[in-house]
This record gives C-alpha cells, structure tokens and sequence, in this order.
C-alpha cells in the first residue's frame, strides 16, 4: 500500500486573468478567411446577397483577439482552475463526482461519431439510435421503468420534464387545475422544489424527522386533493436512505399523486434497489453523477427521464423505436408534452454512459454501489475521529450510503473556526474547496463529501490527513487558520457583499454590462 | 481613525442569575440580589469581548459612558476610549443606559454594543429605535430577545466584521418584554416590545446559520405576495405583529402596527393595534365565517401564539376557527428553530392541544413548508 500523499507545498496557479472582453483590440483578427475564388462565385451567385432579411444588420459584439491570445487566455484558465481532474475532488458532495474514461472521450472524438448530423435520415445513423434503445432498456433493467427519454440536457431538466408529465397527466383526467400543489422534502435536491415550482406548481417542503429522515407526518398532514406529486431524493444529501420511502409513495398515491423519484446519483444503490419496487411512477438520472460522463462545468448533460407504461404517452417527441429490423424516430406521439430539447439531446454523453455501463456489465453496477458506499463509510469512520469534527443526525444508528454531511459546529464553539476558514485552509493541500450545504444549512457549519467508487484507499487517506491537520491547527493557532489560504495568491473577495447583490453581479459578460449601465 | 463603536454596560444585569432570581428589574431585586451574595456579570462579559477588540484598537474609537457603565471594563481591556456622559457611580438605572443609548447615537457610533439582558435592550429600543446598528453583549439573566450574539466571541466577531466592512447587511430583530414577576410566580408572559437594528450574521440569537442568503426584505415581500393573493374580498384578516406581517401590509398599501394586531377586509385597514376586546366584537358583528388570522414566528423560540400577541387570545382564535390561520415566515427563520417546533401557549390548554399538530408555514410565493407545531 502506498505511504498517505498529502501535498504540503502544493501552490495554486492563480492571479488576475482578464477577461477576455478586456483583451480585445479593435481591428483584431484571430482567423482572415481568404476572399471566395472567382469560379466559386460564378458558380454559387450572390450567396450573401440572398440573404435578404435574415442578415443581421449589426455586427455581433464578439471579443477582437488573436489566435496566440485566445490560447493563452485559455491555458491561463484551464491553470487557475481547481477542476475535476487535478485535484482530490471528494471535496464536492452531492455533486458526485466520478473519473470520466478517456476512452470515451476518444470516443466521441471519432469522426464517425462526431460528424453526423441531426437532419440525417434514420437509416444512415442506425449506430447511434441504436446505442439509445440499447442505453434505454439498460436504464429500464436498472430502474424498473417501462420508458425512458434521452432528451433532457440535465438533471434539472429531467425532473422538469417529470413535472410537465405530472400536468398533462392529472389535466387528462380532469384535475390539472385543481391538482396545483407538489411536495419534496428539505434534503431532497433543490430542483425537486424548483422544476415543478417552474412548471407552475405550489411547492410543500417537509422537514427531517428527529433521525434526518422526511417526517411522515408531515407528509400526512400535507396530502390532499391538490397533491400532484411528491417529488423526492432518497438517499438525501445528508446520506440517509429513507427506509419507509414505499409508504410515502403509498400515501401520496392514495391521495391521488404520482411519485418521482429523483436518483440523479444512484451510486448507492444501482444494482441493489429499484425505483419500480418502491412504487414509483417516474424517476430520473444524471448520466454525469451515476454513469461517468464529465460534468463539464455545468453542461452539455444528459438527464435520462423514465416512466412507468401508463405515463409513456406524454414522453417528448421523438422516441428512439426498433420495429425488429431497423431503429427509427417516432415522431408521431399525439399526447406528446411536445419536445423538450432540440433534436434528441446530447448524443455524446448517451455514447460515453452506454460505453461506461457496456465495460462494467450488470455485475460492476453492483460493485459501483457496493464500493460507494463502503469508501464512505470507511471515511466517515475515520474522519468521525478528527476532533471538532460531527456528522448530521450522528448516532441515529442509520448507516450512511454514498455520502455524508459533516458539521463543524463544535471546532467552532472551541476555536472560533467554521467551516468556511477549514475550507480556505484546506485548498493549501490541492483539494477542491469542500461543498458545504444547500441553503438554508439546517445542519450547522456543514461539510458535504462524497468519496464514491472511483477513488482509492490513499485518496481517503489523504482526505482525512488534510483535514485532520486542518482540525490540529485550529485547537493549536486559530489566527493561522483564519488567515488562510497561503498557497494562493488572491484568497479572498475584495468586497464580499458583492457576491449577495444581484444588481452587482453577472452571469454573463452582456448582463454585467448592463447593470453597470443601470 | 476608521470606525466609532459605543460601549453601554448595564452594570447590574445579570445580578440575579446565579442566586435564583430570574431577574434583576428594579433596586430592591438589586439590593436582595447583592444580599444574596450575587457578584455582577455585566463588565466580565463586556471585558471578554473588549479584549478580542483590543488588537484592533487603532482602527476604531470607543466611545462610551463613565466608569461601570463602559468605561472601567474598556481601560481594563487595555482600550483609551472617549468618555461622554455623566452618572451616579453605583446608582444607575435604566434611564442612564436610555440616556446613554440616545447620546452615544448621537455622537454617530457606527455600532452600539450593549452589555445587558432583555431590560437593557428596552432601554436602548427605546432610546435609539432602529436608528443605529446595535449588538448585545449577552449579560443578563434571561435573554429572549433576538438582538444579543449567543456568545461574548461571536458578538466579538461580528464587531470585528463590521470593522472589515464586511456585514453584508443589517436586519430588525426583536426585543421582548418578560413581566419578571409573572416569571417568578412559575408563568411566562411576553411581550413583542420593539425591534433593533443588528447585524445580519450568522451566530447570533436568532441564527441565520446560512451566510450566503440574501435578501431578507425581497424573501418578505416574496411572502407578502403569497398572502394577499389568496386573500378573498369581504373577509376579515387578523394581521398579527411583527416585521413579517408588516410586509403584507405594505404589500396592500397600508400602515402597520409593528407590535400591535390590525384587520383588514377588501384590502382596506378595518382596524389598527386592536385590544381582544374589539377583535371580539368585530368579530361577533361581521361574523366570523371566513375570517382568517396571519401570525409570524416571534423571535428564536418559534412561538406563534402566547408571546408578543396576546391580543389573539383563545377566544379570538376559537371564533376565527383553528384552521383560519395562516402562519408566514422567512425560510432562514424556520431554519434556525434547528428542527424545534413551533410553540403555542393561548393560556387555554385544550386550545393548545387542538393547534397542535403541523402548520403549513408559508415561506415565498408559492412555497409552504410543514412544520411541527407543540401545544
């Protein structure tokens, strides 16, 4: 076994990158196309000319930069960026991180992949429509469902989409306008409560009981003739599996909802649990969180949405079909919720999951699950040592799945020290900043981390070295702590009320510009 | 020279405490206090923030009153601070820290840090109102107000973020009023008594817990719109005290009674800061059907009836009906109840148990959460 690596003199690349607005130079050209040869243009005409009214009559407000400057503004980024693949990315609970073979980035690299286009005639792309039908009856085999759709470009948009089934159901029947409410609980993810809240529903939340598990009560309480659905994560994101989730669907059914079940992450239990046998209606994957394909920074993604047969028909258009002989796009779905996405979603993370799950076979499903959750336990058990150290719900005598949300409430009663000063100083090691809690942190000083079945005994190890030290150093010299980081140049915001004030910050470099105008 | 901090000592806070007396209100409590062996609190506690301030003297001036009322403890702390005012050393009562308050106001301290309990934080309520950022120092024997940090260091902290220029912004938190009597005869009765302006930061009395959450005043009007939505014309609307209710009074336009009841039928004001008796007949001439009452969580402690609202008694609930209120609170106050429940004391116990069960707390414009409600 390899000794503990802990990177002790590790120094973040970081310093003022501008912007690359800032950077343009007018007049600057990264790319001069030759003009177009004399017979090209006796051959095609006045290509331009027939453009007519859909030629834009103002230039776009794109950046003037060089080729040489748009690399190097691009390495300087890819330098200053903490990302997945060069740090100990545990750090990010909940988001659920997992390595992304390079072989399937190879992949998706292949011209015979990379070219083809969605206007193609299904029968010149029977490859791919048939790497989605088989993708769909592996996703059917690992949930229960009897459908399954491609198409949602993430989780989020998943669980919209669920929501969207949930409306054209109950308005099928009659009561879309009157089933106006759906229900989640306070550690499901928070697009449980936001997507439907899009789709235009009333959101329920339920608290935790006194273990961390929904309250079933509360539940009771809530159910009526407005219920649509319970929206709901089990695991939730303290890492608690809800052990009476089939009650709460049962209830939810007999006050005439529908139950989805959101396993963006199912890393605890592919394999082991099924969202059919638990009696759920719909439920959804993240193929980033569960099936390896990168989450490249917030998208492209895929968000694989299942149903049972009863919901089938509100799929979104197309569904990719096999008649036996060949695959084709079924376009023709009368009671269709229409399309979500254009086209069929992000082919490239449908390749990546179906190679991914091709190489593992049903049996590696099961050691995914199996090592998940035996890497967080392992952890858990010896991070539960570090002193100042506790975990939500600790001594519930529930055991904990894939993750685990810690809480540094007692190092802070001790030294003053929180979790935000640990995650600052923890960077020092070339870890990933920590994810704490979504808002509002019901679990005091949090820390949310999440060792699922990539990572090996010494990336644990190293983990809990870190934040161990961490730990040492803030009982011994609290100030140390809270002055970190030092192997960073620029740790922390010049103004830190700027981050909370919308009117202040920007998305993007066209919405900056116009609250500075304003 | 940065910033001005004004230091107020109630000398005799806390004196109660430790010999049993649930209180320290008035001279002859004091004096039965000192009797009984009672060693004050107040300048230990103010000490132990002052000397986390010390450091950092350079950058702020301290500005306080004579001797054991702010002074003593800040020379002890190793600070020079600026002197104003003037007192009966051993002799002081409310209307010093009143005066206090008011002038260290006045002198444009950037932050009003008071040693005391709940009476020092009427005193300086009714001194300064919401006119000054303040903080307290937590000295006293009970504490039900939202404005003191739970801890000397935590208070000291957030001294120390607004030295940074880092407190993001500032919030209204309650002060209570405690009849100390009542108390000490086994019954707890209390008042909403006003509201001062502290710091919005994590660790204090009334935890935010989530630093990163912004908008108190866009979360109440978000709350404020879930409520006169569903409002129904020709119905009556008990609209409780507090900054939460306020919100959906300025929502429909009209002026509210902070700490008082008003009532409100087709978005006009029907009556302000009503007593139980005219809730009563209002409610027996119009007739109850219909009618609703709104209620905000008061203070930490998640009472929603029987502290601060009195005026909504069993008999007002009972002729609106249990299932004609609706409760409404910020998502960041439910939070900090850390998974207590909420908490009714009508003074009619079978009352309590009917309310008892789970509330359907409106948090934001289409948004509820159940919570757990004990008699």
């Amino acid at each position: 076994m390899a000794t503990v690596k802990v990177r002790r003199n590790f120094q973040q690349a970081r310093w003022d990158e501008p912007i690359i607005y800032d950077m343009s130079v007018p007049g600057v050209r990264g790319i001069l196309p030759p003009p177009v040869e004399r017979a090209v243009v006796d051959r095609v005409g006045d290509v331009v000319g027939e453009l007519g009214s859909m030629l834009r009559r103002e230039l776009p407000n794109l950046p003037e930069v060089s080729q040489k400057h748009v690399l190097m503004h691009w390495i300087h980024l890819s330098q200053e960026t903490m990302g997945a693949n060069l740090t100990n990315d545990i750090s990010e609970g909940t988001c659920t991180m997992k390595y992304n073979p390079r072989v399937n980035e190879d992949l998706v690299g292949e011209p015979d992949f990379a070219d083809l286009h969605p206007h193609q005639d299904d029968d010149t792309v029977q490859g791919i429509l048939q790497i989605y039908h088989a993708f769909e009856q592996m996703l059917k085999e690992v949930s229960g469902m009897d459908r399954f759709t491609l198409q949602p470009s993430g989780g989020n948009h998943a669980v919209f989409t669920a929501a969207s089934i949930a409306r054209a159901y109950h308005a099928a029947r009659g009561e879309g306008d009157q089933r106006d409410e759906t229900i989640t609980t306070i550690f499901s993810h928070p697009c449980d409560a936001a997507a439907p809240a899009t789709a235009g529903y009333k959101i329920i939340t339920l608290p935790p009981d006194e273990n961390g598990i929904p309250d079933l009560d509360a539940l009771r309480a809530a159910v009526s003739n407005r219920t649509a659905a319970i929206f709901m994560t089990n695991p939730e994101d303290v890492g608690i599996f809800n052990p009476r989730v089939d009650e709460f669907v049962r209830i939810v059914h007999e006050a005439g909802g529908l139950a989805f079940y959101d396993q963006a992450n199912a890393n605890a239990f592919l394999g082991v649990a099924r969202a059919k046998e638990s009696g759920f209606d719909m439920c959804h994957f993240n193929v980033h969180k569960t099936f390896s394909t990168p989450h490249a920074s917030g998208g492209p993604a895929t968000g694989a949405f299942g149903c049972i047969e009863a919901l089938a028909k509100y799929l979104p258009t197309p569904t990719v079909e096999f008649d036996g002989t060949r695959y084709f796009l079924d376009h023709d779905r009368p009671e269709t919720i229409g399309k979500v996405k254009d086209f069929y979603g992000n082919a490239n993370n449908v390749l990546r999951a179906y190679a991914w799950t091709m190489m593992l076979g049903a049996d590696g499903l099961r050691e995914v699950a199996d090592i998940s959750v035996l890497n967080n336990n392992y952890l858990e058990k010896k991070l539960l040592t570090v002193p100042g150290l506790t975990s939500a719900y600790q001594g519930n005598g529930i055991r904990r799945q894939e993750q685990v949300r810690y809480s540094w409430q007692t190092l802070k009663d001790d030294t003053g020290i929180g979790t935000d000063e640990v995650n600052r100083r923890l960077i020092d090691f070339g870890i990933a900043s920590y994810w704490t809690s979504h808002h509002p942190w019901i679990i005091p000083e949090p820390m949310t981390l999440e060792p699922c079945e990539t990572y090996s005994v010494e990336d644990l190890d190293e983990y809990y070295e870190a934040l161990s030290q961490v730990s040492e150093e803030s009982y011994r010299d609290p100030d140390f702590v809270k002055e970190a980081p030092y192997a960073s140049s620029s740790h922390r915001r010049n103004d830190e009320a700027a981050l909370d004030d919308p009117k202040r910050w920007a998305m993007t470099w066209r919405a900056y510009k116009r609250k500075q105008e304003v | 020279m940065g910033l001005r901090f004004g230091l107020i000592v109630n000398p005799v806070a806390g004196l109660g405490g430790r010999v049993g007396l649930k209180g320290s209100d008035g001279e002859a409590l004091q004096e039965r206090a000192r009797q009984l062996g009672a060693q004050p609190e107040a300048h230990v506690r103010a000490g132990q923030v002052l000397r986390e301030l010390a450091p950092h003297a350079a950058r702020f001036e301290l500005l306080t009153y004579p001797s054991e009322m702010g002074e003593r403890p800040a020379r002890d702390a190793g600070l020079i601070p600026t002197v104003i005012g003037a007192i009966r050393d051993g002799h002081t009562t409310g209307r010093d820290t009143q005066r206090a308050a008011a002038e260290l106001r006045d002198s444009g301290v950037d932050l009003l840090l008071f040693a005391g309990g709940d009476g020092t934080a009427r005193d300086v309520c009714d001194a300064v109102g919401t006119t000054v950022p303040c903080l307290g120092i937590p000295a006293g024997v009970k504490i039900h107000s939202a404005v003191y940090a739970i801890s000397t260091r935590r208070c000291a902290e957030a001294a120390m973020r607004v030295l940074d220029g880092r407190v993001r912004s500032y919030r209204e938190a309650e002060v209570m009023d405690i009849d100390e009597d009542a108390v000490r005869a086994g019954r707890v009765s209390a008042a909403l008594y006003g509201y001062l302006k502290v710091p919005n930061e994590s660790g204090l009395v009334q935890s935010l817990k989530s630093g990163g959450q912004t908008g108190e005043e866009a979360a109440l009007a978000s709350i404020a719109r879930a409520v006169v939505e569903q409002m129904t014309d020709d119905r009556l609307y008990i609209v409780g005290p507090g900054t939460t209710p306020r919100a959906v009074m300025t929502a429909l336009g009209l002026p509210k009674t902070l700490l008082g009841v008003d009532v409100v039928r087709n978005r006009e004001l029907v009556a302000s800061d009503v007593s139980e008796r005219q809730l009563l007949d209002l409610l027996g001439r119009e007739g109850a059907p219909g009618a609703q009452i709104v209620v905000t969580v008061i203070g930490g402690q998640g009472y929603v009836f029987g502290r601060g609202n009195q005026q909504l008694s069993p008999a007002v609930i009972r002729a609106v009906g249990t299932d004609h209120i609706t409760v409404i609170a910020a998502r960041t106050k439910l939070a900090a109840l850390e998974g207590r429940p909420l908490l009714v004391d009508t003074g009619d116990q079978q009352l309590d148990r009917e309310l008892a069960g789970y509330a359907r707390v409106i948090i934001a414009k289409g948004e509820s959460m159940m919570v757990k409600l004990a008699p």
